[in-house]
């Protein structure tokens, strides 16, 4: 019952945005060119979700053709550049962070370059990125890695540096070599850091696949709404960005439902 | 001497650098311990009970003297000295079986033998239901249940406890004492255990070595013969506590008084 209660709660406040929103756009009180009525976008959602052309057998499945639409085309484009450029960005960030976190040495020769090119957006290699990629998927996905990169390095460090010294010296108590202390003892502790970093690398992800493809591609989401302006369907904006927030919060909850699942040892454990 | 000590700690000094002075953590110790003997090393907190342990245990090698096990050298932290810690210290990553496992798989045992052996120590020690869990899932008492079936697992023929039930409740930590004496007597273990417990030490030991604070030396080497199991109510235990309370006494009022000069100097 209270758990009803409180999704019902949870849900007044959008319905009553959505409310003063369709207000605005039925007294006429807004121009509908600048900000379309709830009703409009959700209209324009569909037909932007649906196949553009009718069932045609001689096409393809049924299922190929349900996901024949402009929007799934786009949300697809969006996700794998995401996917390759996590991958990329993080695979790189995770052995790097780990030997920096490990070795002194490794890190005195590493963070200085790291610290000069961390505060640099991922935004500001467009340029770069297109000069030495052209345009399409590499230089998004390049972006993309950046993006990832960073968050997924500067966790992997600190939960490496950070792993309680006590379990070391269980370690060696119990005669762990050097590789099992690291794979055994180093390598778990350090996971849940790692996944946060993984989850924040993921975010920035999305932000950058947005941008590059407002850039340097010409499909997915980013693309879309870009190119929505240019004819000024405001609708299909907002339906656009609506999307690319059902995505984000898709990929995030997957993250974070995958974290706690890898790290159930971990759940609770903060507050002792 | 019969028989050679098992462990032997002659002429050990640590020193720690403390405010560009000297300070004597231990200071000429020497402590011949038998094989299978009860040892516990008890002293106000300080005194560098656990520094000495902890230099049994190889992780911290002493400054001068030698520490020897059946007559070598020890040089660094090994399998044969398994240590319980006071904060438990187990791999929260890994169920209560894997942790106890651990140890035999860096030993390199086999499968098959490891699962009978983890299976032999989780019911030796209780905990054969909750193999599966997690050590946030336990207890205190639980945990250190594991730790010690963990250290078991090594087949050591000593084991070092730094104060191990120091954070457990009265109960528990009877009842912990009553296991650690029934697995003592069972698998004829020398055991040095550190504890700031009077009644502790006297419960559990053949010998209690009370320590001084800075520099940590030996006061007293008292050797406990009361019959097991101990009625910690009978006179004669009570005897005991009282002498080691005015020698623990003596030595809490120096470490305040050094606390109180340390201040005034500050």
């Amino acid at each position: 019952m209270r758990r009803y209660r409180r999704a019902a709660s949870g849900v007044l406040v959008p319905l009553a945005a959505i409310g003063f929103w369709q207000l605005l756009s039925t007294m006429g009180w807004v121009n509908a060119t600048i900000l379309p009525s709830p009703m409009a976008v959700l209209l324009k959602w569909w037909a932007y979700l649906r196949p553009l052309e009718a069932f045609d057998p001689a096409q393809g499945s049924y299922l190929k053709w349900c996901f024949s639409g402009e929007l799934i085309h786009d949300a697809m484009g969006s996700l794998y550049r995401v996917l390759v450029g996590f991958i990329i960005g993080s695979g790189l960030a995770l052995p790097l962070g780990l030997a920096m976190g490990y070795s002194k040495v490794a890190y005195g020769l590493f963070n200085p370059l790291v610290q000069v090119l961390r505060p640099i957006p991922p935004i500001a290699y467009i340029p770069l990125s297109i000069l030495w990629f052209g345009l399409g998927n590499p230089p998004a996905v390049f972006l993309i890695s950046i993006g990832a990169f960073f968050p997924v390095l500067m966790n992997t460090v600190t939960g490496v540096q950070n792993v309680d010294s006590i379990y070391l010296r269980v370690g060696r108590n119990l005669g762990a070599s050097r590789l099992t202390q690291f794979t055994r003892i180093i390598l778990p502790a350090a996971t849940p850091y790692i996944f946060t970093g993984a989850r924040i690398g993921m975010g920035t992800a999305f932000i950058v696949v947005i941008v590059s493809e407002m850039i340097a591609v010409n499909n997915g989401l980013g693309y879309r709404i870009l190119e929505a302006r240019e004819y000024l369907w405001s609708d299909k904006i907002i339906a656009g960005m609506f999307t690319i927030g059902l995505l984000g919060l898709g990929i995030d909850t997957l993250m974070s439902r995958l974290s706690s699942h890898l790290l159930k040892w971990h759940r609770g454990l903060e507050q002792g | 001497m019969s028989e050679p000590s098992h462990i032997s700690i002659q002429g050990v000094h640590k020193i720690f650098q403390s405010g560009g002075q000297d300070v004597y953590a231990l200071k000429a110790i020497d402590l011949e311990i038998p094989r299978g003997q009860f040892v516990c090393l008890l002293g106000p907190s300080g005194c560098g009970k656990s520094t000495l342990l902890n230099a049994v245990a190889g992780f911290s090698l002493p400054t001068s003297g030698v520490i020897t096990v059946d007559g070598a050298v020890i040089a660094e932290p090994g399998p044969d000295r398994g240590m319980v810690f006071q904060e438990y210290a187990l791999f929260p990553w890994m169920t209560v079986e894997q942790n106890v496992a651990f140890g035999l798989q860096i030993k390199g045992v086999e499968k098959a033998a490891i699962e009978a052996k983890v299976a032999e120590l989780l019911a030796m020690l209780s905990l054969t239901d909750f193999r599966k869990r997690f050590p946030k899932d336990l207890s205190g008492g639980m945990r250190q249940r594991v730790a010690i079936a963990r250290v078991l697992a090594l087949d050591s023929p000593i084991m070092l406890m730094d104060e191990p039930f120091g954070a457990l409740d009265a109960l528990t930590r009877r009842n912990l004492q009553d296991e650690v004496l029934r697995l003592w007597t069972e698998l004829k273990k020398t055991i040095l255990f550190v504890t700031h417990s009077i009644e502790e030490a006297l419960y559990l030991a053949d010998r209690t070595v009370v320590m001084t604070y800075r520099p940590g030396t030996i006061k007293r080497d008292l050797a406990v013969d009361l019959p097991r199991p101990r009625d910690v109510a009978s006179p004669a235990f009570n005897t005991l506590k009282k002498d080691l309370s005015q020698l623990l006494m003596e030595e809490q009022s120096r470490h305040n008084q050094a606390e109180f000069r340390g201040a005034a100097v500050d």
